[in-house]
């Protein structure tokens, strides 16, 4: 047990190295470069191997080449990179490959800006490239997440032989808290389907084809139900006084940690605020919000996106609850006071409506 | 009469006809056949004698099994008994 | 007759490395999907041979393309990886990287490997990748049906370029082997035709030379094989071999286009990875300290700690250094502490600021947007902070004197010419420790032992560790006088 100061972005490459992962292929994007740098760094150290793509596109192929040779392997890149990815990341779906990709989310669209924003959450969640695939993604809020959802990533891909994302905003990724690393150096063997280059893999495959129309459906529905298994167990949130909040904020990553700040303030001035933050974002964690609507009267979903991960909220509650939407962008970040005043106000607004029911007035 | 250094086998069900062996073959004694294989093609014919076993239509032969050439290791002369020995 | 009693042993059949029958083929498994007279079956025999000769069946790797060669792990027994559309160059590069044992050999046609692979190739020569590259150029888009590619010869029909390529509109057919002649890593780059009996006996050469050159490490080797494809020429195979020899290779030369196989020496054997203890250590990780309890958790014991602080200045004065040795000491002395920079282009010039929080709960959010204390190091960054500073809090300003629109009734400022200080102590870069040394003073949360552990984790130069401890003593002094004057204590950040 000892915490030491560090990045996010530093702690994931230790993380991923203490969970076995021996490749990393990047290409520099700020604010996701220190990853790249770190790796370049300690990679050669431990036996791995580093390479300086010469653009996401190479890159992902690589985490493709590496996969398949049976190695556990990593990139990590921002929006614009994350979208010259998507290629690779619906062969990686398709031919079973597991393998780490972070996303420490910028501005956009396009160019954008080098601020933190959250906007990335469709092209990860739902997937920018083609065919019927999905990536688990995981939602790390603090360094600790870092460094602990790194490991759980490595696992998880592993597990469900399917690429496994990191969807971090810049702050993340850049801010230095206290972390410790948990768990020992792992060494991952070979798995049996890799190709090696050696007499006993000989007759292995990696291939995302399928000519033949009834093989295809039969791989997507198998890959369906990979997907249906993760839905099942792999789901996680953080709950914060959710038990008897009539108002339920939502929002992942730095959100999440400025909501926190909320809910204590909100607490304080006796109102029955609660904190519901997905860790995984897909797997979506559905029952919680069906949980949470048995009692809440309201959703607040915050976002520093235009309303991405609110479409899923709202998938979720399935009309259960009603939703309200605050996002900040541009860098911007919602304040935490902005998130106070809305929560007041709809607080208030619910004060009345239940007093004029109390009174026998219909509201409209 | 000395007999040829080489042979060549056609697999018919392989062979697609394209005739590159034909065109390939230094003493030309390969030809297409007159009729068709079950797959519609006009296959490779050896010719019956003068394969020289250099292996050239083995070599152009876009199809990885239709061709082998054997060479001859040991020939047996009229009066029996071993005459030559190929490598 | 007695030819009866001749001896023939087979000398030339089919290539061991490849499969027998075709299982992975959905029909006719006994033959191979490309069409009568292809080149790249030409190709796929002479390259199973070399593999053969080697003897390095097991341990050879194959990345097939897209193209019509994207079912090249039908035939060939060896470990297959098929890749997306021009992506095999990087694909290999990563099999070979992670597998040096392994011989990988990534086999691409023209379109592949010249138009939407041309970064990739180019990259992983330049690399010097260890890996053997078959590009296979029939001078057009075969699988898609026709169109015109990279390679396609000047006044060429295709379906992309009805009336021919048009060099003025197309440019000029790609020669990607002298292209990647001009690098200094390969180490052997030829081009061989398919046209007749004689380039095709080369051409079965120098794809055995390119993969023992793989074998033996000694980097990236590449053939490009000019190949017939009769059926978009809509040729007869004989005439599609013709046109190799009489007309594709007068744009594309045959040859030797880098040959220093010579003198290439194999690539460093990998290195021994270390043992799984060692790694920790490896990544800096760093070990607990028996008795050191204060960082495993919060402070427990002493007052309650509520600290946020926003440092702000120009890039180059050190402030986010400022910002991490806060947060180092404060973590050294068991609080809880997060540092989040500005990032980006900020960075080089301009502004650059950083929040800074140390407490002893666990921090909600690490953005500091009403700080305790701001630390403005210039007057550009005290213009645009200094209203969010919370009523009570202080402003540390680096300058004498204070722009009066600025001031606050409810705010308490140590305004001093802190460089100059710096300067007297003799270096004006330790402006920032000058100004660390009041925001400690004034907060009265950390102890001088946490923060020279801090220092020294974080300043390797000893002699940069003696000027800052002498910087942050004047900045308590500065701060200690400041709060005499005024007298008026500063519990507000502490509560
Ligand atoms: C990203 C992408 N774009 C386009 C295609 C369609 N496509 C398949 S093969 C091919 C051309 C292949 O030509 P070449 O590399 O010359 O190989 P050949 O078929 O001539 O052997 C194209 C454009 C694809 N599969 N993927
Ligand atoms: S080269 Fe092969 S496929 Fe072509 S005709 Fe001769 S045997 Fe048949
Ligand atoms: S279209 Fe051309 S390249 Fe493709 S299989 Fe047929 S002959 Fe070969």
């Amino acid at each position: 047990m000892h915490r030491q100061l560090m990045k996010g972005n530093e702690a994931v490459v230790r993380a991923a190295i203490l969970a076995g992962c021996r490749a990393f292929y990047g290409y520099p994007i700020t604010p996701a470069s220190e990853i790249t740098e770190a790796a370049a760094t300690l990679m050669p150290k431990v036996g791995g191997v580093f390479v300086q793509a010469e653009s996401e596109v190479a890159a992902v192929n690589m985490l493709y080449g590496g996969s398949s040779a049976g190695v556990r392997c990593m990139t990590a890149s921002s929006g614009p990179g994350i979208s010259l990815m998507q290629e690779g990341i619906s062969y990686l779906a398709g031919a079973e490959l597991p393998c780490v990709i972070a996303d420490i989310t910028r501005g956009g669209p396009g160019l954008g800006n080098l601020g933190s924003e959250q906007s990335d959450y469709h092209q990860v969640v739902k997937g920018g490239g083609n065919g019927n695939y999905k990536t688990l993604v995981l939602a790390p809020n603090s360094v600790q997440e870092m460094a602990d959802l790194t490991r759980l990533a490595f696992e998880l891909a592993d597990r469900y032989r399917n690429p496994v994302m990191l969807l971090a905003d810049g702050f993340v990724g850049q801010m230095m808290e206290p972390v410790e690393f948990a768990g020992k150096a792992l060494e991952p063997g070979t798995p049996s389907w890799a190709v090696t280059g050696e007499r006993e893999t000989r007759g292995n495959m990696i291939t995302s084809l399928h000519m033949k129309f009834d093989d295809l459906e039969r791989h997507v529905r198998h890959l369906e139900e990979k997907y249906r298994c993760a839905e099942q167990l792999e789901a996680r949130v953080e709950r914060s006084f959710t038990r008897d909040a009539e108002i339920v904020l939502v929002g992942y990553g730095i959100v999440g940690r400025i909501l926190k700040a909320v809910v204590a303030e909100a607490r304080a001035a006796g109102l029955r605020v609660g904190l519901l933050r997905p860790i995984t974002l897909y797997p979506f964690p559905t029952s919680e919000f069906r949980a949470i609507a048995s009692h809440a009267r309201c959703v607040v979903v915050v976002e520093m996106s235009t309303g991405q991960l609110v479409d899923d909220v709202r998938l979720a509650l399935n009309g259960a609850c009603p939703v309200e939407f605050y996002s900040r962008v541009g860098g911007n970040v919602p304040g935490h006071d902005e998130v106070m005043a809305l929560v007041t106000r709809l607080a208030r607004e619910m004060d009345l409506q239940a007093r004029l029911e109390e009174m026998g007035v219909a509201h409209a | 009469m000395k007999a040829d250094r080489g042979q060549l086998r056609v697999d018919e069900n392989e062979c697609k006809g394209c005739g590159l062996c034909v065109e390939a073959c230094p003493p030309h004694v390969i030809a297409l056949s007159e009729g068709l294989n079950h797959h519609g093609y006009r296959t490779a014919k050896y010719a019956g004698e003068g394969c020289t076993g250099c292996g050239m239509c083995w070599m152009v032969c876009p199809e990885p099994g239709a061709v082998t050439v054997l060479h001859l290791v040991a020939a047996t002369v009229q009066a029996g008994g071993v005459e030559c020995t190929g490598n | 007759m007695p030819e009866i009693g001749n001896t023939y042993e087979v000398a030339f059949e089919r290539p061991k490395s490849m499969y027998a029958q075709f299982d992975r083929k959905e029909d006719l498994q006994h033959t191979t999907h490309y069409c009568a007279g292809c080149g790249h079956g030409q190709v796929h025999k002479l390259l199973a041979a070399a593999i053969d000769e080697l003897g390095i069946q097991d341990r050879t790797v194959l990345t097939s393309p897209v193209g019509c060669s994207v079912f090249a792990y039908y035939y060939f027994d060896v470990g297959n990886v098929q890749a997306a559309h021009g992506r095999a160059p990087a694909v290999a590069t990563a099999i070979e990287r992670s597998r040096p044992g392994a011989t990988v050999i990534s086999y691409q046609g023209d379109g592949d490997l010249s138009a939407i692979g041309s970064a990739e190739i180019l990259h992983a020569a330049n690399r010097g990748e260890n890996i053997t590259v078959i590009f296979v150029n029939n001078a057009i888009y075969s699988m898609t049906g026709g169109q015109m590619a990279p390679t396609t010869l000047v006044g060429q029909r295709s379906t992309t370029s009805p009336g021919g390529r048009n060099p003025a509109t197309e440019g000029y057919p790609l020669r990607m082997s002298e292209l990647l002649a001009t690098l200094e890593a390969p180490v052997y780059i030829e081009r061989v035709g398919l046209g007749d009996n004689r380039q095709i006996a080369q051409a079965r050469r120098a794809i055995k030379r390119a993969v023992e050159n793989t074998t033996k490490r000694l980097g990236f080797s590449m053939v490009e094989v000019l190949a017939p494809c009769p059926t978009i020429w809509k040729m007869s195979p004989v005439e599609a071999q013709r046109w190799v020899k009489d007309v594709m290779e007068k744009s594309y030369p045959l040859g030797v286009m880098r040959d220093r196989v010579k003198d290439a020496e194999p690539k460093p054997e990998p290195m021994v990875a270390p043992g799984l203890a060692e790694i920790p250590g490896l990544l800096g990780i760093e070990a607990a300290v028996p008795g050191e309890a204060s960082r495993s958790g919060h402070r427990r014991r002493g007052k309650a700690v509520h600290l946020g602080v926003r440092v702000a200045g120009f890039g180059g004065q050190g402030v986010l250094l400022l910002g991490e040795v806060l947060a180092e000491a404060g973590l050294e002395a068991g609080l809880e502490v997060s540092w989040l920079p500005s990032y980006g282009p900020e960075m080089r010039s301009g502004t650059s600021n950083c929040h800074v929080r140390l407490a002893s709960e666990p921090i909600d959010t690490p953005l500091v947007t009403m700080p305790e204390i701001l630390v403005a190091m210039n007057e550009p960054s005290l213009r645009k902070f200094d209203a969010s500073v919370k009523a009570g809090g202080w402003v540390i300003y680096n300058g004498e004197e204070f722009p009066a629109e600025l001031m606050r009734e409810d705010v308490h400022v140590l305004a001093r010419e802190f460089t100059r200080e710096a300067q007297a102590l003799g270096d004006p870069r330790v402006a920032n420790m000058v100004m660390l040394g009041a925001l400690l003073e004034l907060a009265g949360v950390v102890k001088a032992e946490a923060i020279h552990k801090a220092l020294t984790k974080l300043v390797k130069s000893p002699k940069w560790v003696e000027l800052d401890e002498r910087a942050l003593a004047r900045g308590r002094v500065m701060a200690r006088e400041e709060r005499e004057q005024v007298s008026r204590g500063c519990g507000v950040m502490v509560g």
